[in-house]
């Protein structure tokens, strides 16, 4: 009974969530419409952005490394060595920069989103915004989502760069590939639907990310410990969130 | 000739959980009137000056500013009826992210239309009023208990609002801050007319601000009287309150 019981209240608990996420999303995107402060979105988007190029520079450059040390590993079996160029540059570009740029961002930016606009919560901060008759939704989301969406597309332009530099240089300094073969292999299989479905991607990621995070820290109750509890819910619900994205967008956009 | 009434609560009640706070609470403030909310900690005079402006909203019963009920009116009509209202909060509520200028410019941006030139001004001299010349680019973090409060206090006033809530303005303040404060108060009254609700525990902030003093007990107000007759009341409540006499209230030692 009492094993019923927890899961019951678990998924209760999932459901809620979920039709809140969807009821803010729409207080969001119809905020979107209404004149929002450019000011503000500047100064989202630079703070994501610069918080998380370091994280997606490294990442992405030894993911690209290891996939080509991997796949190298494997091609080598049937003297395929030729197409580990091809293969990080596609894996890059279709799914490793998007995903891993997403879940870094949702690491930096989307928990300080959390943090920052739970602590408001606590502090009572939101309820002064109320007071001076303005929306919190439309004043704390919409900068914040529209910042991400922007934003990470443009970090996945640069993962996707570092990604297949860290693979060229594995691949041409440690494993000794020729750097022509390999640079014009790389180039050579890719589509522009490659790249534009990763861009898709992480611009839906990033409207995961930043909602998520920004409905955490909205949410927030019970002082400091309880903005402890939405930052770390934002990164589990954000990376989690990604993750099932990302397999329904593969579906959709193969 | 009656003054019209601003604010009315009609039948207020509001609990948390199993602990009801406000429970039918009646009371009506008329244009112009300065009244004081005194009650015992945790009575909840911070949560009925929440209602006033929709912070919180009842369980049953009506608040109507103006004649409006705020809970039937859209969400547009909610906010213009906010933007009528000057709140203080408790713990001053100031946005973290702005510094002090910032913060008391923003009801001045988003409720005025005020000139830069002008709004700068009109910081200058609400920082004045307070006793706090020359700290606009401090940032709250910087500030004092009691400085944080004053800049709140500040921010309240700012835009002139027909309708100033300041929740405990004095407590934390020493005596001759405490005497400041309460001239800036005297001095808005002469000045704007405005309507006013203060909630304090300094009996002689108290006395010298109100036109009424009313006392919030058990979820509703007990007495509801003009500064003299309350303090000579003979009602048991009252003067276990203005005498600060434990043994006279039957509720305070629990
Ligand atoms: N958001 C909330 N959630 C749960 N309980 C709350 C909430 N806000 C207030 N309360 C409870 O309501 C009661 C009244 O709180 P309130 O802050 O109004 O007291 P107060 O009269 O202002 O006290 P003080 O003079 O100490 O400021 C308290 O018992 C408090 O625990
Ligand atoms: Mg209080």
């Amino acid at each position: 009974m009492a094993v019923l019981e927890f899961f019951g209240r678990l998924l209760l608990g999932f459901l809620e969530g979920l039709g809140r996420f969807f009821v803010l999303l729409g207080q969001t995107l119809r905020g979107v419409f209404r004149p929002w402060d450019l000011r503000a979105l500047a100064a989202q988007m630079i703070r994501v952005g610069i918080d998380s190029v370091p994280v997606v520079f490294l990442t992405a450059f030894f993911t690209g490394g290891v996939m080509a040390l991997q796949t190298y590993t494997g091609f080598a079996r049937f003297n395929a060595e030729g197409f580990v160029g091809s293969v990080v540059a596609l894996s890059m570009l279709r799914e490793l920069s998007p995903v891993l740029t997403g879940l870094m961002v949702t690491g930096r930016a989307g928990s300080a989103m959390a943090a920052e606009i739970g602590s408001m919560r606590v502090t009572e901060q939101i309820d002064a915004l109320v007071a001076f008759a303005t929306d919190p939704v439309h004043y704390l989301f919409v900068p914040r989502v529209l910042a991400a969406i922007l934003v990470v597309p443009m970090l996945v332009v640069i993962g996707n760069a570092t990604g297949i530099a860290g693979g060229y240089v594995i691949a041409v300094r440690i494993l000794g590939a020729n750097p022509v073969v390999y640079l014009s292999n790389s180039f050579q299989y890719l589509e522009a639907n490659d790249l534009w479905s990763g861009l898709i991607k992480a611009a839906v990621f990033g409207s995961l990310l930043s909602l998520i995070g920004c409905q955490q820290g909205f949410d927030t109750r019970g002082g400091a410990e309880g903005v402890g509890r939405s930052t770390t819910s934002a990164v589990v619900l954000g990376s989690l969130a990604i993750l099932i994205a990302d397999f329904f967008l593969t579906k959709v956009l193969f | 000739m009656a003054e019209p009434v601003r604010v009315r609560l009609s039948g207020l009640k509001k609990a948390f959980g199993p602990k009801k706070v406000l429970d039918g609470l009646d009371l009506t403030i008329e244009k112009g009137t300065s009244i004081v909310i005194l009650g015992r900690s945790g009575m909840g005079k911070s949560v009925l000056l929440k209602h006033m402006v929709g912070l919180l909203s009842p369980d049953a019963g009506k608040v109507e500013i103006d004649g409006e009920d705020l809970w039937k009116s859209p969400s547009g009509k909610r906010n213009n009826l906010r933007s009528r209202f000057g709140m203080a909060f408790q713990e001053g509520a100031l946005f973290d992210s702005m510094n002090v200028g910032e913060n008391i410019a923003f009801p001045l941006r988003r409720l005025t239309k005020l000139k830069p030139a002008d709004i700068k001004k009109r910081v200058a001299e609400c920082l004045e009023l307070v006793h706090l010349p020359g700290i606009e680019s401090k940032l709250p973090s910087e500030l004092s208990g009691g400085m944080r409060r004053r800049v709140g206090f500040a921010r309240a006033i700012a835009h002139q609002p027909e309708i100033l809530l300041f929740d405990e303005p004095t407590t934390g303040l020493d005596p001759i801050m405490t005497d400041a404060l309460v001239r800036v108060i005297d001095e808005l009254k002469r000045r704007l007319d405005p309507t006013m609700v203060t909630i304090t525990h300094d009996l002689k902030v108290a006395f010298s601000i109100a036109d009424r003093v009313a006392l919030l007990n058990n979820g509703r107000i007990v007495a509801d009287l003009p500064p003299r007759e309350f303090e000579s009341s003979r009602d048991p409540l009252v003067a276990a309150f203005v005498r600060g006499d434990s043994q006279l209230d039957p509720d305070a030692v629990d």
